[in-house]
């Protein structure tokens, strides 16, 4: 129907875009979109904690370095806030837009979440404008709170927005009577199972990443010679965060998988590659599995692993895929490699963390004349590589862990009540509006990396030896005026 | 009954809201690509420093009505996305490009590539203006059966454009200071333009819904709805005449109102489908537990959220204008 107004029937484009059906698209849209908004979504979260530590050091310390930290990632966050905020918006279009028969169905249920999220996000976008241009219109007091409240509502809408999805692995707060959802009960997204573990999993998780993400580009500027103190302090606070967090991920992550376990054995096997139910399951590292013949080629195979990580004794019996219909099966593929590169880029991570803080006590026992110095100044060439290098692991785990979560419960929308061909829109043109999302945030991630470049460029200029001293003060709220005029 | 009826209310009151704040952030795009003369450089400035700390808080609006609709009308926000299917994607592309564009300039620091500063105005003046168009014809569509391509819708989006364009520049007027006479003086004269072809386009769409959508016309003469229509028209002429005697604040006080009123009567004239002539509020309601969630959850969340917008509004209005 569509295909007509554009001129470019027949066209092998054309041929390609009705050769895709709706329920592959809309798949593809979402995955696309998704994954696109999981990274701003995380950048939300954990960014505004990062610009709100730094400004708490300044108002304690009085050190400028600090206040130009803490200006330089407000900005990026305003940056990446807004990208966020469209993001999201087109998330909640596309959630009926690609959905509806599922968002018909749940709708009464998983909107009381969307609701509360929808207060805190409000609270989020409110604050984020009093604290990114409130700089010199309300008192350091004020404004540092604005800031609390900007982590605080992020965090909150994140958690949120959790619920809903954990009530999509463990759909609770209704009675299925001939297809329908009756004696609805609106806490249900709260009384699933699968939130708690998620929503912690999912924090911690956005601020590792941007943790070491902040460590890498800071990393890169001390490689290139910049060890003054922005640099120095912003490595270590990212430091700081990431390790607490990287951390606390090992038993996060052993608890939402276990909880997993419980509610989703087809995901948890499909994760593990494991189809054949046993005890003394061992644990299979990599590994190409093949769904026809039921096992894995090239796997690592570590005896008693899967037993003891579910249930932690060698005999506990793992239901394998073995006890799932062949129809209700996740592609196992895709859902392990997924799992085993979010463990591997979080252990490489906590690697990472582990060896930096080594350096820097043992660097701290040799130089004990300047207990106070941050590691930076010293920091070993190589060191500095391994934190650049890790620098992209944190959001390829994030990606990873969202593909072992949400392809891990297909083929249902909601596990063990719709399945996602069931929930897909009848609306013709589906192929098109995916290809037309590619696009549009192939651009916008295009030019929203361009312009953070710029931006460490700036940071570059700003803190080289010679240059005039960061003009932390006004500069960066009234760039507005700066532009030129009558040009 | 009753939970329905408070939550279509809450609903319609939302998309007020979201018409007098995020309408005006369009309404500042499209006065941003319709800039000319000496003093275009210095509009846009007022317009990009107008907007920067609101722009976001306004659009919460627009995802405060999708919840409310996907919470409390489950069905009626199913059979939206299938029926105005392409133009929710066109309005989705439209609002990242605007918000994308919008920040990418504000944050450049374009003071040494002015031509790159201008491309992102082009898109986001352009996506300003395609948007609320979008968003007009699909209000349009709800009053008629879901038909995007009709007269009716597309007068609708040609009045939401220009409704958007009149509050924009009649709150610009506000947002200079005392001695940039010239400035404001560019800003009223854009207003008045403005608020002539709203009055023009609502004489077209009134006389239009008597033949495409009789039930709109008869609700908007009923003794419901035709107060608010009257409420509406004292407001515009009020609005008017405040802007040609320059009382400013009184002008941007009558334009809200007047707007509210418009899109309020549109609600009212809508009782009770929320899709014409398909659906009812009471059709795609959801259950009652629900509805009883988000109408007591209501009050925490405003509490929350209403004393932070006002507080918003207050340090960034005029206390301490805009100087270029």
């Amino acid at each position: 129907m569509i295909k007509h107004h554009w001129g470019w029937s027949g066209t092998p484009f054309d041929r390609r875009i009705q050769a895709m059906d709706a329920l592959t698209a809309a798949r593809a849209q979402m995955e696309v979109s998704l994954g696109f908004h999981m990274i701003f979504a995380a950048l939300g979260i954990a960014l505004p904690g990062f610009m709100c530590v730094a400004e708490a050091l300044y108002l304690r310390t009085g050190c400028p370095h600090y206040l130009a930290l803490a200006k330089r990632w407000s900005k990026a966050t305003s940056l990446l806030f807004a990208i966020g905020a469209v993001s999201g918006t087109a998330l909640s279009f596309e959630l009926g837009l690609l959905w509806p028969r599922f968002m018909e169905f749940s709708g009464g249920i998983i909107g009381s979440a969307f609701a509360l999220e929808g207060y805190a996000f409000f609270v989020e976008a409110i604050f984020i404008g009093l604290y990114l241009y409130g700089w010199d219109r309300i008192s350091p007091r004020a404004h540092w709170f604005s800031g609390l409240a900007v982590v605080l509502s992020g965090t909150a809408s994140g958690v949120l927005v959790m619920a809903a999805n954990a009530w999509m692995q463990a759909p609770r707060g209704f009675d299925l009577v001939d297809g329908r959802p009756m004696n609805i009960d609106p806490w249900g997204p709260f009384k699933s199972p699968e939130w708690i573990p998620m929503s912690i999993h999912m924090t911690l998780a956005a601020y590792a990443a941007v943790a070491f993400a902040v460590a890498g580009v800071y990393a890169l500027g001390m490689l290139k010679g910049r060890r003054d103190p922005e640099h120095t302090s912003a490595l270590h606070v990212a430091m700081v965060i990431g390790a607490i967090t990287a951390l606390l991920q090992v038993p996060s992550g052993d608890i939402a998988a276990r909880v997993s376990a419980a509610h989703q054995p087809a995901k948890l096997a499909a994760m593990e590659a494991h189809y054949e139910t046993r005890r003394e399951a061992p644990l299979v590292l990599g590994g190409i599995p093949d769904d026809a013949s039921e096992t894995v080629r090239y796997g690592v195979e570590i005896p008693y692993g899967l037993s003891l990580l579910v249930g932690h004794d060698p005999q506990t019996e793992v239901p394998g895929l073995d006890r799932v219909p062949r129809d209700q099966r996740p592609p196992t593929a895709i859902v392990h490699l997924a799992f085993d590169l979010m463990v591997g880029s979080g252990m490489a991570l906590l690697a990472v963390s582990a060896i930096y803080w080594l350096v820097r006590w043992r660097g701290r026992r040799t130089q004990s004349a300047a207990p106070a110095e941050p590691v930076g100044r010293a920091a070993p060439r190589w060191l500095l590589v391994a934190l650049v290098a890790a620098s992209p692991l944190g959001f390829l785990a994030i990606e990873a862990g969202w593909v072992v979560s949400e392809v891990g419960r297909q083929p249902w929308v909601i596990y063990g009540v719709m399945r996602t061909r069931e929930a897909v829109t009848p609306a013709p043109g589906v192929a098109l509006t995916f290809f037309l999302f590619v696009i549009l945030y192939a651009a916008l991630g295009a030019t929203l990396v361009f312009f953070l470049r710029r931006m460490a460029r700036r940071t570059a200029l700003a803190a080289s030896p010679g240059a005039a001293p960061p003009r932390a003060g006004a500069n960066e709220t009234n760039e507005m005026k700066e532009a030129p005029h009558g040009a | 009954m009753v939970r329905e009826v408070a939550l279509a209310g809450v609903a319609l009151a939302a998309v007020v809201a979201y018409g007098v704040l995020g309408g005006a952030d369009f309404g500042g795009g499209v006065w941003d690509i319709l800039a000319r003369g000496p003093r275009k450089q210095d509009e846009r400035n007022a317009i990009a420093h107008t907007m920067g700390p609101v722009w976001e808080a306004n659009h919460v609006w627009l995802i405060f009505v999708i919840v409310i609709l996907f919470t409390a009308f489950p069905r009626a926000y199913a059979e939206l996305s299938i029926g105005l299917f392409l133009p929710f994607h066109l309005v989705l592309i439209g609002i990242s490009l605007r918000g994308g564009a919008f920040v990418f300039r504000a944050h450049g620091g374009y003071v040494d590539a002015p031509g790159q500063a201008r491309a992102w105005g082009v898109v986001f003046g352009g996506a300003s203006v395609i948007t609320p168009v979008l968003l007009g014809m699909s209000l349009g569509a709800v009053s008629s059966g879901l038909r995007v391509v009709g007269p009716l819708p597309l007068a609708m989006g040609a009045l939401a454009l220009a409704i958007c364009a009149y509050l924009a520049a009649v709150y610009l007027t506000l947002e200079t200071d005392e001695n940039q006479g010239d400035l404001r003086a560019a800003f009223r004269r854009k207003a008045l333009y403005a608020g002539t072809v709203v009055v023009a386009l609502s004489g077209i769409v009134l006389p239009l819904t008597y033949f495409e959508a009789p039930h709109l016309w008869a609700g908007l003469t009923s003794a419901t709805g035709a107060p608010v229509v009257g409420a509406g028209v004292l407001a515009a002429w009020t609005s008017g005449g405040a802007l040609v005697l320059r009382k400013f604040r009184l002008a941007r006080l009558a334009a809200a109102a007047q707007v509210a009123f418009l899109v309020a009567g549109w609600g009212l004239a809508q009782y009770p489908y929320l899709i014409y002539p398909s659906l009812t509020l009471f059709d795609a309601a959801a259950p009652p537990a629900t509805l009883d969630f988000v109408l007591y959850t209501l009050p925490f969340g405003l509490l929350l959220v209403l004393p932070s917008l006002i507080w918003l509004f207050r340090v960034f209005s005029r206390a301490r204008p805009f100087s270029p």
